[in-house]
């Protein structure tokens, strides 16, 4: 009786999972530029994981019946090398497109914005 | 005595979480080594992390946690629903700065990091003095109020976590 539930329950989250990372692929091909297409891939994927790994730790836990919680750390990760990835991938993107530098608002700030407010020079030796 | 012991109580925590659930099982045995590894690991590192940041308020996570969950519940089905029926050209993108009331930079990395998650933002650059914060908006009519939002929702509750 519990065991169907748990079956419909996981097949839920799977498909659901499954349709947020379809989304999250779909928008990276869709969409028209490269700030609008990292979107795409940094959130409707993260449901989708998230939802694929709850599954996960509801059929081992209540359908087998061994405990697992690991996929707790999959996530976890996940957060933290997802916006980082984001953040390094944007920050190219800046460096390397001149043309979206008229787009930015006033940085209000001393030293400019951190990836473009060097010197030539020291973009030419290439470090700091 | 206790500080010196114990220079990051919330960090041996999560070294205990982690190692249990790396080991995915809780036994007494797993606690006791994953507790040994927190309590061992910031005495090792305290030297090579001079400006760790301080909790004022650690209990305050949870809270901060919660919210942010449910909103990337919430945005990634307003993203999916952006891809799914508009044509991307029609979507009115574009970058916003915020301003930025937090000094420590852990807590502004977890600023930046939470703005990629939740809703249509991803965080581009930040100044080189890290008083501001360049946002790319999905999809904004008012800048202003997306500012006003991402301070009042998330960096006012990071501000009660650290000291």
């Amino acid at each position: 009786m519990t065991a169907w539930i748990v079956d419909v329950g996981v097949t839920v989250l799977l498909l659901t999972g499954s349709f947020f990372l379809l989304v999250g692929s779909f928008g990276l091909a869709k969409l028209p530029d490269m700030m609008r297409r990292l979107h795409a891939p940094t959130k409707a994927t993260t449901l989708g994981i998230g939802a694929l790994l709850i599954a996960s730790m509801a059929y081992f836990t209540f359908s087998l019946g061994i405990p697992s919680f690991h996929e707790l750390l999959i996530t976890v990760f996940l957060f933290i090398t997802a916006p980082v990835t984001a953040h390094m991938i944007a920050k190219a993107h800046l460096l390397r497109d001149p043309e979206l530098r008229p787009r930015l608002p006033d940085v209000q700030a001393n030293g400019g914005w951190a990836t473009l407010g060097r010197s030539p020079q020291d973009t030419q030796r290439g470090g700091p | 005595m206790g500080m010196r012991l114990l220079p990051q109580p919330v960090l041996t925590l999560v070294i205990a979480a982690v190692w249990m659930a790396l080991a995915n099982s809780v036994s007494l045995g797993n606690a006791v080594l994953g507790l040994a590894l927190g309590l061992a690991v910031p005495l090792l590192t305290q030297a090579y992390w001079p400006d760790r940041p301080r909790f004022r308020n650690p209990w305050r996570i949870a809270d901060f946690a919660l919210v942010v969950l449910w909103d990337i519940i919430v945005s990634n089905i307003q993203v999916a629903r952006l891809i799914l029926f508009r044509r991307g050209d029609s979507l009115r993108s574009q970058f916003v700065r915020v301003p930025l009331d937090l000094t420590n930079a852990e807590a502004i990395t977890i600023l930046a990091g939470t703005i990629t998650m939740t809703p249509g933002t991803v965080s581009a650059d930040l100044s080189a003095d890290g008083t501001a914060i360049l946002v790319h908006c999905l999809e904004t009519d008012d800048p202003e109020a997306t500012v006003t939002a991402i301070k009042q929702r998330y960096e006012r509750r990071l501000m009660e976590i650290f000291a």
